[in-house]
């Protein structure tokens, strides 16, 4: 079988023990032009995968700095067809994984075969839909895992010793854990609840374990990075792309990257 | 036919479970907690004696004989739905939901709500059982039903404005959502229509059949016969679910759901789901919805508040698909018409989202024979609305006006 790109990415981190740095950018913020220099600012700043949101009207699982986003991407006219494009720009330069990541009625609306084969087309290596319970999926995991990409699910602080299970035979690539209830956001402290839900996750799977929801600082990635396979930084991003103007964005964003990274790394001496 | 939803909350391709994992878990717990009540005598007793003493079961079904004479058709009856405590159907559920959270132990109440009938009635509920409530609503909303905003806060409710989007029952269902998937642990979520994810569309569908198991009884005693149609008016659609689901079996009874027309379906501003939408995903559940082409959910408008939805409930989109149901709409202009044909007629002022159902009988009943019947779901009264009657029918509202006789 061959791997995918978010698969061979765990391995040759895996095989230098780092974690990696997942970051999170909502596609068409500020402008479709402006993403694809931001993912290649993320990368030179050293993230290794990349999720692309795609803006959805009714983000309920994401707090107001993602809301805004959200809006400020849709008010640009971003659709699921424009981040492909987007995706596929990125890939003319890189080979950095992108995961689409979304609510189910976007993709849902565009078709879930004419999406995997699209996405597999421009160069997207996986997705993870937030609304989409793995009981509801499997149309959709059968569609994207046919044309050989990777489908992501969460679990969470609430999921039973079932339901992890469950969930992480639906996945591939990796597994994204949800820090701690609530919705998309920074947060002062990484949760308690994060290594003893990684370390009973484990016990279910052997694929790589992400973990997100309120992580901002290199601190805070350190804690993470010191327990999990990869760090997701998303809300802390898209704050800095909100709040920096014009190009000076690139510059910021890349320094915030180096010291995720960074701080990911120090977690694992 | 008989059989839904099915273990997973499906009717048919409907419905089902549509919500990020932190949900999962506790929506398997309310599940087995609801499903548990279901059969727990001590359970249905109390809810039983709050309906009949506190929110005043069973209501009247009323023969409007005047309105039948004029429109020289099928005799129309309404079942009295406005008679209960708070004004609207929306008592039943809250009453039951309520119940069901002390039993699991939770204290704190959420909800979101459109018109406020339903954030009057979890209100109220909440104060009889001594819960702490905190409602989601719209700020488009809070403005045009400034009255039940004051109930709530009368009853101790915390009301919380939303400002996301456009300001109505999706927002505020979005926040309300929110504050959900972060306080889990302590809180329930009292949803007030037949939405969302399972086991919600089924819970919400059970806590109001009451409405129509009395309509057939009550039609049965009077008419010796049950009705040739029935009506109600279809936002979320609990109040129409809770008609039918009584007359479901019974296929001589046809089953008509109003939608809102909004400004009238060319304008696109509307909430007629069947007809302006598509299969869709939102809030958990699997059902029509008004979406464009690239899956954003669309922006809906009504005069009332409790219509103006962008989803419709699950099994009413089952109901549609095998033909048992059939959805209309009427706009804004007509259903007003109908809210002063019924007020001038029979002295019943309605809610503006039942003017809709009215509506349709207004319609219908001349279309059938004198000796057909027509049911309509009389969902709410008017009293929240007579701000919006005012600022529509300004002739009424001056010193001119010549009365009807």
């Amino acid at each position: 079988m061959i791997l995918t790109r978010i698969s061979q990415r765990f391995n040759e981190l895996q095989a230098k023990n780092e974690p990696a740095l997942i970051a999170y950018v909502t596609a068409g913020d500020p402008g479709p032009e402006m993403t694809v220099e931001i993912v290649a600012a993320l990368e030179r700043g050293g993230a290794d995968i990349i999720e692309l949101g795609v803006p959805f009207s009714d983000p309920i699982a994401d707090g107001p700095v993602i809301m805004r986003a959200s809006e400020r991407a849709l008010a640009t006219g971003m659709t699921v067809e424009k981040v492909l494009e987007i995706a596929q720009e990125i890939r003319k330069h890189s080979q950095i994984p992108i995961v689409l990541f979304t609510y189910l009625n976007p993709v849902m609306r565009y078709g879930f075969d004419k999406l995997a084969a699209r996405a597999k087309e421009v160069g997207i290596d996986g997705f993870l839909l937030t609304d989409l319970s793995v009981e509801e999926a499997e149309s959709f995991v059968a569609a994207v895992q046919g044309v050989g990409l990777d489908t992501v699910f969460l679990v969470a602080p609430t999921s039973t010793d079932r339901r992890l299970e469950l969930v992480a035979k639906y996945c591939s690539g990796f597994v994204y854990v949800v820090s701690r209830t609530g919705v998309t956001g920074e947060q002062s402290q990484v949760s308690s609840s994060v290594a003893p839900l990684v370390e009973k996750l484990r016990k279910f799977t052997s694929l790589p374990l992400g973990v997100g929801f309120g992580i901002s600082s290199a601190s805070q990635a350190a804690e993470v990075g010191s327990v999990a396979d990869g760090v997701v930084v998303g809300s802390a991003f898209v704050r800095t792309i909100e709040s920096t103007p014009g190009r000076e964005v690139l510059d910021t964003i890349e320094r915030m990257a180096r010291d995720l990274k960074q701080g990911a790394l120090s977690g694992r001496r | 036919m008989l059989t839904v939803p099915d273990a997973g909350g499906h009717f048919g391709p409907y419905g089902g479970r549509y919500v990020p994992e932190v949900l999962m878990s506790p929506l398997e717990e309310l599940e087995q907690a609801y499903l548990a009540l279901k059969t727990d005598a001590a359970f249905q007793n109390e809810l039983a004696d709050l309906l009949k003493n506190y929110a005043g079961r069973p209501t009247p079904l009323y023969y409007a004989k005047r309105l039948s004479e004029k429109l020289g058709g099928a005799k129309i009856y309404f079942k009295r739905e406005d008679l209960l405590h708070t004004g609207a159907h929306k008592i039943n559920n809250a009453l039951g939901q309520a119940l069901l959270a002390r039993k699991m132990g939770k204290k704190r109440i959420i909800a979101e709500t459109g018109a406020g009938q339903h954030g009057v009635a979890t209100a109220t509920a909440c104060a009889l059982l001594g819960l702490q409530c905190r409602v989601y609503m719209g700020e488009e909303d809070m403005r045009r039903q400034r009255l039940n905003v004051f109930r709530m806060r009368l009853c101790g409710a915390e009301v919380v404005g939303v400002t996301n989007g456009s300001r109505t029952l999706k927002d505020a269902i979005s926040e309300a959502m929110r504050d959900w998937v972060t306080n889990v642990d302590t809180t329930y979520y009292l949803l007030g229509s037949a939405l969302g994810a399972h086991p919600y569309p089924l819970m919400v569908r059970d806590f109001h059949r009451c409405i129509g198991d009395e309509a057939r009884v009550q039609m049965l005693e009077r008419e010796g016969r049950l009705p040739d149609m029935a009506i109600a008016c279809v936002g979320g659609g609990s109040n129409a679910i809770g008609l039918f689901h009584a007359f479901v079996p019974d296929l001589s009874v046809k089953l008509v759901g109003v939608e809102a027309g909004g400004k009238g379906k060319k304008t696109g501003e509307h909430a007629a789901r069947f007809s302006g939408g598509a299969p869709g995903v939102l809030h958990g559940a699997y059902s029509y919805l008004l979406q464009d082409n690239d899956g954003q959910v669309a922006l809906t408008h009504s005069i009332s508040a409790g219509l103006d939805y962008a989803l419709i409930g699950p099994e009413h989109a089952h109901l549609h698909d095998i033909g048992r149901a059939e959805y209309v709409d009427c706009d804004d202009a007509t259903a007003l018409k109908a809210a002063v044909e019924l007020s001038t007629m029979e002295g019943l002022i309605p809610a503006m989202e039942s003017a809709h159902a009215v509506a349709e009988a207004l319609v219908r009943a001349p279309q059938m024979g004198t000796h057909e019947i027509v049911l309509v779901n009389l969902s709410g009264r008017g009293d929240k609305d007579i701000d919006i009657y005012r600022e529509n029918l300004k002739e009424l509202d001056s010193d001119s006006h010549q009365p009807a006789f």
